[in-house]
């Protein structure tokens, strides 16, 4: 390991938790500890998962999930963001959304989930419209409260070099509030997966929710593990791209 | 050059200004009968104990504020914008690079892309900064942070340039260095200018005129003529004896109100 820089090491020892943990599984039931059919070892897991890769099924599901996902995260940041921004210009706007955020956030998002059913019917535009729900709560507040916060000296200099409403918003509020954006975004990447996976469990016939329900009431445990072990994975990439676009997206915060 | 002397800036009468406003204490009188007349082309410095309501005066010149009563005319005839303030922290936006900051204002009055760009490279040189437009504020010195907002504030060609200690926050070196620019670019412009200090010295290098005020409430104590002429070598100024005469003299007027200032906070 010489030839490694610290970083670098670093990095290599994290994995041995998560290694040990595999190699600990595997030994317990290579040893006959707990019931294979049940507790699938990891090398049964990587066995099924290499074999869905192969017949295409997996990709299906992701795909499924990943456009749900999207279409539904986009349906519901856009308004969230652009209304969270009025919210922090103008007080009337403020005082008639601020009760609703406050009664509509707590309710978990997932007990929508057949009242979406009934207006939008079993189609992916169910599952779209709840993602949507959930990820405009995070996303409002977290765009309010950053916009709320830039400094007066910033409203200040706009207003005394003539600058109108609208730039203000695209200018100077938007870009004010986007560190703040950032992490509601963030928070509402891991919220959209969460009830969209939970919403995916009953009415649909594809996705990565459907693949774990459906394998637990075929008693496929491994399928059911790879369906986990997938959408773990899926949370890893999009986490770490989502910091990177961050990092594009604000150029001025000092890293 | 001579056409731009020739210009002058806008002219400003006040007369009666009064400004109160609530705070927790409750009502808190700011600016009291304030009277003052500035020429086209004058560059007036304000100093004062803090809390003298200085920045609140210029504010009110900024339209960033208004008097409770008293009036206050501005007349910036020929002017396509009537001012431009430069703050104490620059006030340059984070998320936008030295040239947009720069080019802002010309950007929020439709200046058509082609001439603001113009624009934006002749102030940028103006200060020095051409190497630096594609920087972001936090890659700056604080000193460059505040030409930066100087470009900023001139290229909008104001009738006047308000001014809210903008050299305070950096070190001396860098304010002897700015202050000279400072000179040099209205030496060429001859805009007037309204510059609020706390510091004798910067009132008497840069201004033709020097108001003392007072501590709370904020009233005119004294207006003190600066007789130097232009063009202005700030550093050979600094060290003449008709200067340290100057700065006593401002300094008497000005220390009974610095002590009832601090009298006041003790209590």
């Amino acid at each position: 390991m010489n030839g490694l820089s610290g970083k670098a090491r670093e990095r290599l020892l994290y994995l041995i938790s998560p290694i040990a943990l595999l190699v600990v599984w595997q030994i317990l039931l290579m040893l006959g500890i707990g019931d294979r059919r049940f507790i699938p070892a990891p090398s049964d897991i990587a066995v099924r998962f290499v074999k869905l890769i192969a017949n295409g099924e997996l990709a299906l599901h992701v795909g499924v999930t990943l456009y749900r996902v999207a279409l539904g995260f986009i349906v519901g940041v856009v308004p969230a963001v652009a209304m969270g921004l009025l919210m922090a210009m103008f007080k009337p706007v403020r005082i008639f959304f601020d009760p609703l955020i406050a009664v509509l956030f707590p309710i978990p998002k997932i007990a929508l989930m057949p009242l979406l059913l009934l207006a939008f019917g079993f189609g992916d535009a169910s599952k779209v419209a709840l993602v949507a729900i959930a990820v405009f709560f995070p996303v409002i507040v977290n765009t309010y409260v950053g916009a709320a916060n830039i400094e007066k000296i910033y409203w200040d200099v706009a207003k005394n070099y003539g600058a109108s409403q609208m730039v203000m918003f695209t200018r100077i509020v938007f870009f004010g509030a986007l560190p703040t954006i950032f992490a509601g975004l963030r928070i509402a990447l891991a919220v959209s997966f969460i009830v969209l996976v939970a919403s995916e469990f009953v009415a649909t016939k594809a996705g990565i929710g459907y693949l774990i329900w459906n394998s637990w009431e075929l008693l496929q445990v491994d399928v059911m593990f790879v369906g986990i072990v997938t959408i773990g994975l899926i949370g890893l990439v999009t986490s770490a791209l989502f910091q990177e676009i961050e990092r594009w997206a604000i150029p001025w915060k000092a890293t | 050059m001579n056409k731009a002397v020739e210009r002058r800036g806008a002219a400003i009468e006040i007369a009666g200004l009064r400004k109160e406003y609530l705070s927790g204490q409750g009502r808190v009188l700011a600016l009291d009968d304030v009277s003052l007349r500035i020429s086209p082309g004058e560059f007036v410095c304000i100093v004062g104990p803090s809390g003298c309501g200085k920045s609140t005066l210029l504010r009110i010149l900024a339209g960033l504020d208004t008097q409770s009563s008293g009036a206050m005319k501005i007349e910036a005839p020929g002017w396509a914008v009537e001012n431009a303030m430069v703050f104490q922290e620059s006030g340059l936006f984070p998320w936008m690079n030295v040239q947009t900051n720069v080019g802002f204002g010309l950007m929020t009055r439709g200046v058509p892309k082609a001439e603001a760009a113009a624009r934006v490279e002749a102030a940028l040189k103006l200060v020095g900064l051409t190497k630096f437009r594609k920087h972001y504020p936090h890659q700056l010195s604080g000193g460059m942070r505040q030409r930066s907002a100087i470009a900023r504030a001139f290229v909008t060609d104001p009738g006047m340039l308000l001014m809210d200690e903008p050299f305070a926050a950096l070190d001396a070196q860098n304010r002897v260095i700015l202050q000279a620019e400072l000179v040099r670019i209205w030496e060429q412009t001859r805009k007037t200018v309204v510059y609020i200090t706390h510091s004798i010295d910067e009132a008497l290098l840069l201004g033709d005129r020097t108001v003392v005020m007072t501590a709370q409430p904020g009233r005119i104590k004294q207006v003190i003529d600066v007789p130097f002429p232009h063009p202005r070598d700030v550093l050979a100024l600094s060290a003449s004896a008709e200067f340290g005469r100057l700065k006593l003299e401002i300094w008497r007027v000005l220390e009974d109100e610095v002590n009832r200032a601090r009298a006041e906070e003790e209590q």
